[in-house]
């Protein structure tokens, strides 16, 4: 007696090959919902945006006025903001990550360390906040400065450079630490002079997309009470500012409907900032890649 | 050259120096590694400290056991914080009904039907969507999703769970798809082609074969989702509203524990009042929500590994 | 530990044949272990100046694992134990007050893979001096002409010495990792099977090299590849099972081994 009638399989086939093109189908559906959103999402913005944006626009400061409110104010800070943030958590995360790729014991201190890192990660923006609310603006008497918002910040995204130092560390063939030491050259030596170059472009990469994050992020901003009317210039880390995200959140929370086109305007240069810096990232990946 | 290298190597100054360095260095870089620790320390001291200080004015039972959330009121403050976690689980169920089947989906078709080409092109578009500023998210949901809905349910509010919740949803979608994608393709071509080779249909390949061996991972990833949907804050500060409110309802203005903390922050509630400190035991709250579920995450894709 | 027979007879073979010239690595009762895994037992060697000695053996004899006792790159592995001691030029590189930099600095070595930074040919080569802290770019200049025709591939890359060294052919890579290790005139270059990735034309450049090296350098290169070891060397020590079966003039193990075990391999019966 034959356990599989081949004909019965055969039909039962066609049902099957029916259900996996159905299926098919919807997963495909999936992927196109996804990129529908994305593409809605921008031309929304675009559309809405375009109107107000100008020259004028870039060189305003905030107004009660729509139409001549303009995002100078916040475009500076940010920047301002960038120029503490990517020193201090550059100079942290790679340091952090040479410590736990070249020198770390495998031990309890480092594992703590490994998992703290992970933990870290996956702590909300807003208790960030917090802890620069209390840490550095009243404990440190920093105030709302840009000195305190960029410590905080760095601190958010520490964990992303971390990793991302870890990995491009970790992908510097071994063998080139090998030929370091058989000449002779000392532990920091290796990592000065033949990982640390290897791993730039892998270590650029991860640390220019952490600062996309750190830009767009409002939520730290608010907690520690970074004001969104400001008429002029910060002229040292000391002062106070505004960031671009903070003057977007104000507009969009306006009741008028004309200050919707001005955040819309906003939001569009926020991400001309955000793709500007992803470009910067993909050119280095591509012009260094792998080349061993 | 007059004398040979080993000679000069011999003569060269700094030996003492470079002795010096390799003993530092380590112990700096240590100090460096140690600030995500003291990161981590700093973060849950500032919260444990101002949360007592908040339980000294009231009480923690009321905190815990109390059902309505008036801390603006002018006759008596109220703190009974679930109606703050209500608005935050309102907001991430819909994220999560939203998320979950998009994200998966699109995870088994990119790792089990799509050609190179089309992963080439979707991939780079998931990472724009994760990296698109959720401030732009709360513009979409309020402008946008909001009035959409409107028009279909008029009964809808301008501030309400469900646009946000859909955002957020849309925002997570790349988290859940890429994990998943990771760890579905990460299981061994063989076991792929071993069960194709017996006449499976995609279809059942993806579905009985690569989804239960990679299960862990997806899990994992949604997990992880959720905890960014109960963390995320400005799509509901935009949209949600700022209305604390212990029901079933989702078509009005809430306000999440997140919204809250803006809330407060943006306002003028002076430092060392009662509400100021309200905002640390609402992130405290956050805090073990989230970290609850990193730490689920983590189990589930450690406990539930599979070897290959 | 008992004394291995067969060490003691090649030990009192080595005293007659090896010859009078002075030796340059004395090992003496080397024992290695990688955790619980033995993987060295009681070696014994003497190995010469101005010599090539080779090492043969089939995979997983420990002859790679003996060759980076030499300069102790084997500790960058962790959980390493060694006894026993190594005397090169006399003094025993164990020794807690002798720096494994000092060693390297002495002891060249050429890898397995070829393995040149990303970094321009110059710098490859400038790569040792500099750090050993020669910095006047007149003497490095020199240093790098003279290295890179010690390696036989100066007129291959004179005209392109800033370009990255991945841009060669992997025989030219491997040429150009010679010439960093010349680069700081070492005593003795260390080679651990340095022609396993190349072909059979670049290989046979990387064995004219050594021949022509060994005037000035004492070379000690392990290889899997017996006609290798037959072509090249002077001494030849082989390896099996973490230990030395047999060491003694090449001529002699490959026509007359007084052990069956060398026979054997040498005769391809394993390995």
């Amino acid at each position: 007696m034959k356990y599989i009638e081949q004909e019965i399989v055969l039909k039962k086939m066609n049902v099957r090959n029916l259900i996996n093109s159905l299926f098919k189908g919807i997963f495909l559906m999936a992927v196109v919902i996804t990129l529908l959103a994305l593409l809605i999402l921008l031309y929304r913005i675009g559309s809405q945006g375009y109107t107000h944006l100008s020259m004028d626009f870039l060189t305003n400061f905030a107004s009660r006025f729509p139409a001549q409110a303009g995002i100078k104010a916040a475009l500076v800070g940010s920047l301002w903001l960038m120029a503490i943030v990517a020193p201090t958590s550059l100079i942290l995360g790679v340091g952090s990550a040479i410590y736990l790729e070249e020198y770390a014991k495998k031990n309890k201190i480092t594992d703590f360390i490994r998992v703290n890192i992970s933990n870290l990660a996956g702590v909300p923006s807003i208790v960030f906040g917090l802890l620069g609310l209390t840490i550095f603006v009243r404990a440190l008497s920093l105030g709302t400065s840009i000195l305190a918002a960029g410590f905080t910040m760095s601190l958010l995204i520490l964990p992303v450079i971390i990793v991302a130092s870890q990995e491009a560390i970790r992908s510097v063939p071994g063998e080139l630490r090998d030929a370091s030491y058989g000449m002779g050259a000392t532990k920091w030596q290796t990592i000065l002079k033949i990982i640390l170059p290897a791993a730039i472009p892998g270590i650029l990469t991860g640390a220019i997309l952490a600062l996309s994050r750190a830009i767009g992020e409002t939520a730290p901003l608010i907690v520690i009470g970074v004001p969104i009317i400001i008429q002029f210039l910060p002229s040292g880390v000391m002062d106070t500012f505004t960031a671009l995200p903070m003057q977007i959140y104000d507009w969009s929370s306006r009741p008028q409907q004309e200050f919707q086109a001005v955040a819309a305007a906003g939001i569009i240069v926020l991400m001309a900032v955000l793709l500007f810096m992803n470009s910067i990232a993909v050119l280095i990946r591509n012009k260094y890649h792998k080349r061993y | 050259m007059g004398q040979s290298v080993q000679e000069m190597i011999a003569q060269s100054k700094g030996k003492k120096n470079k002795q010096f360095i390799e003993k530092i260095i380590p112990v700096i870089l240590f100090l460096i590694a140690s600030v995500s620790v003291l990161t981590t320390i700093g973060i849950v001291l500032t919260l444990v400290f101002e949360t007592v200080t908040f339980f000294t004015r009231v009480p923690i039972t009321d905190f815990l056991f109390g059902t309505t959330w008036m801390p603006f009121s002018n006759k008596e403050q109220l703190f009974g914080i679930w109606p703050l976690i209500a608005g935050t689980l309102k907001v991430t169920m819909i994220a999560i009904v939203v998320a979950v089947p998009i994200g998966i989906s699109a995870a088994i078709y990119l790792s089990e039907y799509a050609s190179e080409t089309v992963r080439r092109i979707v991939k780079p578009v998931l990472e724009v969507l994760a990296g698109i500023p959720t401030i732009v998210y709360g513009f979409f949901a309020l402008t946008f999703v909001t009035p959409l809905l409107q028009s279909f349910f008029p009964e809808i509010k301008i501030f309400n769970a469900i646009s946000p919740g859909i955002v957020v949803g849309i925002m997570i979608i790349p988290m859940i798809a890429s994990l998943s994608e990771d760890a579905m393709s990460s299981v061994p071509k063989s076991i792929r082609d071993g069960a194709l080779a017996m006449g499976s249909t995609r279809f059942e390949v993806a579905w009985k074969i690569i989804v239960p061996a990679a299960i862990s991972g997806i899990i994992a990833s949604v997990v992880l989702a959720i905890s960014r949907a109960i963390g995320e804050t400005m799509i509901v500060s935009l949209a949600a509203g700022s209305t604390p409110r212990f029901d079933g309802d989702f078509t009005g203005s809430i306000q999440t524990m997140t919204a809250y903390i803006v809330q407060v922050s943006k306002g003028d509630a002076g430092y060392g009042t009662t509400i100021y400190y309200s905002i640390y035991a609402v992130g405290f709250t956050l805090f073990l929500f989230t970290m609850a579920m990193n730490l689920l995450a983590g189990y589930v894709s450690k406990r539930f590994r599979e070897e290959y | 530990m008992t004394m291995n027979s067969s060490a003691i007879t090649s030990d009192t073979v080595m005293e007659k044949e090896l010859g009078n010239s002075k030796s340059v690595y004395k090992t003496n009762q080397l024992n290695l272990w990688y955790g619980s895994n033995h993987a060295l037992k009681n070696i014994d060697l003497d190995i010469r100046e101005n010599e090539v000695t080779a090492i043969i053996g089939p995979s997983g004899c420990g002859k790679s694992t003996y060759i980076k006792t030499l300069n102790r790159m084997v500790e960058l592995v962790p959980s390493v134990k060694t006894s026993g001691e190594i005397l090169y030029r006399g003094r025993n590189i164990f020794e807690k007050s002798y720096g494994v930099e000092e060693l390297r600095t002495r002891v060249g070595m050429v890898f397995q893979k070829p393995n040149p930074f990303p970094k321009s040919i110059y710098d490859n080569v400038a790569y040792g001096p500099r750090i050993h802290g020669i910095k006047n770019k007149k003497i490095l200049d020199e240093i790098v002409e003279k290295s890179l025709r010690g390696a036989a591939i100066w007129d291959e890359v004179k005209d392109r010495l800033n370009e990255n060294a991945y841009s060669v052919s992997g025989g030219q890579q491997q040429r150009i990792c010679i010439a960093r290790a010349l680069a700081i005139e070492p005593d003795v270059i260390l080679m651990d099977e340095p022609t396993s990735a190349l072909d059979p034309i670049s290989t046979l450049k990387i064995e004219e090299l050594v021949q022509e090296l060994k005037k000035d350098y004492s070379i000690i290169i392990v290889t899997h590849n017996m006609q290798q070891a037959a072509r090249i060397s002077d001494k030849t020590a082989f390896f099996l099972n973490g230990e030395v079966v047999e060491y003694d003039k090449t001529d002699t193990i490959f026509s007359n081994p007084s052990d069956k075990r060398t026979e054997d391999y040498i005769s391809g019966r394993f390995g």
